[in-house]
């Protein structure tokens, strides 16, 4: 397809600016362009084709069947978005007076309210703004908590081999060396291996759970005092917190911070820039070390305050605050019984999805999953020559975004599906039926796998050119 | 067949000895096939000391990126800029694509021979 700038032709354009209405100003000379900014000159219609075109090349939530594990494409409700248009919301600033924002501040107070509830913990910020952000934060905490008690030789964070690749990432960016530990056979941590890691110089420990193949690790309650008792403090990565909202706390299972993602489990947008949000929560004895500022109320007025013993802040103002909204809109609207509901729903769905699979297709665990699932195609690989990627872009063909691919590492040729609650059983039933079509092409006419997609606007990219000479910008003199 | 003039660990990467304490150490095949098409290779400097079992590269291919471990003790006398710019060659001749060189002090004595290397790796596959 064109580029806007190929579709631009000088002198046409279109008015969506009001005549100014306030006295012009008029920039000293030193700060004024001496070049034109080189903007794409468009009608309206011409634009609104352009946008259209590159929506039609995309997938989205309301496209398809979305299975992107690990980060929980569920459906974004309307409802969120027009609560988050409100002109009360939309036209303030973070500069105006307290007095003139109390609902807004009222929308903090209240989703930290919620929101630790769920999480176990007992105050949040809402800063971050997305979930390696949080973890930034949060690993920024524990090193708050650390250095207050004039403890430098707590340089190491214990990150399981299954983790996020943002974990042992975050933890560096927060000063830490990063010690890995292996997983048990069954994707669990190894508890011998823990017990073997921690030490004098334990700062924490980093975990998700479930974790990322979609298990619940049974062991959780002696792996966090294990932590504890070596003197460090437990994180917990929210990224899998769809699977047990309102039915089990982080808190309870002895972490002692953890980051949220709104953008996954609390339905505002994901992906195309969200924007995200990535709130952090903690126990009460890390809460004075908190970034930027946080709710008070002073007799039914409320107000901003900094933490008395606050590290910074990782963003300004109160990170993004209209993604707070959509969360706020979103725990409301589902209540105190919906909550838990949708995660027994995701949980449904996921092992529904799996059992229909089973057969076919080998799984990395064989074990009640939780919201997500993995599977290996380490014997088609093996067997036809036909790996995880291939059969990621055959789906495309059919509709379907792409499972996660190749994570965790782990599990070999790994596929990770998580439906979430989304969908409905015929939308299941419809993609368990591709997914078996797939697998019976790969076995007798593996070619047609191979060679796909075949319907998509573009095939296969080449994938190491993309990632290694990206043309990212317009050449004007071509 | 693994070449026989290496030594393995099991964290995939290989060893072979140049004389007066210099060894080369590289990936092994059966790891750069695992990884995929590797676009990105970060190196470290010539005079920074490597540890046995700490990290001292990563790989970065379409699908993933990978640390690599160091089999020895020592400091880095040259490291191999070519593959700063093509990562591919790792993939198109594992045995030949040496990341860097070490003046040893200490070799980690748990690296293994062709025929037991090859056994981890069938366990792997």
């Amino acid at each position: 397809m064109k580029l806007v700038f190929e579709r631009s032709k000088a002198g046409r354009g279109m008015d969506l600016f009001p005549a100014c209405d306030v006295p012009a100003y008029d920039l000293p000379e030193n700060l004024k362009r001496v070049v034109a900014p080189r903007l794409p000159e468009i009608s309206e219609i011409d634009l609104g084709r352009h946008y259209t075109e590159l929506a039609k090349q995309t997938h989205g939530v309301n496209d398809g069947f979305y299975p992107l594990g690990s980060c929980t494409m569920k459906y974004n409700p309307r409802i969120n978005e027009e609560m988050c248009a409100l002109p009360g919301f939309t036209k303030v600033h973070p500069l105006q007076s307290e007095a003139s924002v109390q609902g807004s501040i009222k929308v903090l107070a209240k989703a930290e309210q919620i929101l630790t509830e769920i999480t176990g913990m007992d105050r949040m910020t809402f800063q971050p703004a997305a979930g390696a952000h949080g973890e930034y934060t949060g690993l920024l905490l524990i090193r708050a908590y650390h250095l207050a008690n004039g403890n430098t030789e707590r340089t190491k964070i214990i990150v399981p081999d299954s983790a996020h690749g943002t974990n042992p990432a975050s933890a560096i960016m927060a000063g830490f060396k990063v010690v890995n530990i292996p997983s048990a056979p069954d994707g669990c941590v190894d508890i011998d291996a823990l017990r073997k890691a921690v030490g004098p110089d334990t700062a924490g420990l980093m975990l998700t759970n479930p974790n990322t193949v979609g298990l619940f690790d049974r062991n959780i309650g002696e792996i966090t005092k294990i932590v504890h008792e070596a003197g460090g403090l437990c994180y917990y990565d929210g990224a899998n917190l769809n699977a047990v909202m309102g039915m089990a706390r982080p808190g309870d299972m002895g972490f002692d911070c953890v980051h949220i993602n709104l953008h996954k489990t609390f339905s505002t947008p994901h992906g195309g820039g969200g924007p995200g949000s990535g709130p952090v929560g903690c126990k009460e004895f890390l809460a004075k070390f908190l970034p930027g500022e946080m709710p008070e109320e002073n007799n039914g007025t409320l107000t901003m305050g900094v933490p008395s013993e606050s590290f910074g802040r990782v963003r300004t103002f109160n990170g993004n605050f209209l993604v707070v909204v959509r969360a706020l809109t979103y725990v409301l609207s589902m209540g105190k019984e919906g909550i838990p509901e949708a995660s027994q729903n995701a949980v449904l769905n996921a092992n529904y999805l799996m059992n229909k699979l089973k057969g076919a297709y080998d799984m990395a665990f064989d074990r009640i999953c939780m919201h997500e699932f993995v599977m290996t195609l380490d014997k088609l690989h093996h067997d036809k020559g036909v790996s995880a990627l291939d059969v990621a872009k055959r789906l495309l063909d059919f509709g379907i975004h792409p499972p996660t691919m190749y994570f965790p590492l782990i599990v070999h040729e790994a596929l990770m599906v998580e439906p979430t609650e989304t969908e409905s059983k015929e939308t299941l039933d419809e993609a368990a039926e591709i997914f078996l079509k797939i697998m019976d092409e790969a076995n007798n006419a593996p070619d047609e796998v191979l060679s796909s997609p075949h319907g998509t606007p573009i095939s296969r990219p080449d994938e190491v050119r993309a990632a290694r000479t990206p043309v990212l910008k317009y050449n004007f003199e071509a | 067949m693994l070449p026989n003039d290496l030594k393995f660990a099991k964290s995939h990467e290989w060893v072979k000895e140049l004389g007066d304490g210099i060894v080369e150490i590289g990936l092994t095949d059966f790891a750069q096939n695992a990884m995929g098409s590797l676009v990105f290779v970060n190196l470290p400097e010539v005079g920074d000391s490597v540890e046995i079992e700490e990290t001292f590269a990563d790989v970065e291919s379409v699908k993933a990126v990978s640390d690599v471990y160091s089999p020895v003790s020592g400091e880095v006398i040259e490291v191999n800029e070519e593959l700063l710019d093509a990562p591919e060659k790792i993939n198109e001749a594992a045995w030949d694509a040496w990341l860097i060189r070490v003046k040893v002090s200490e070799v980690s004595s748990e690296l293994m021979d062709a025929a037991a290397y090859e056994q981890v790796c069938a366990e792997e596959a």
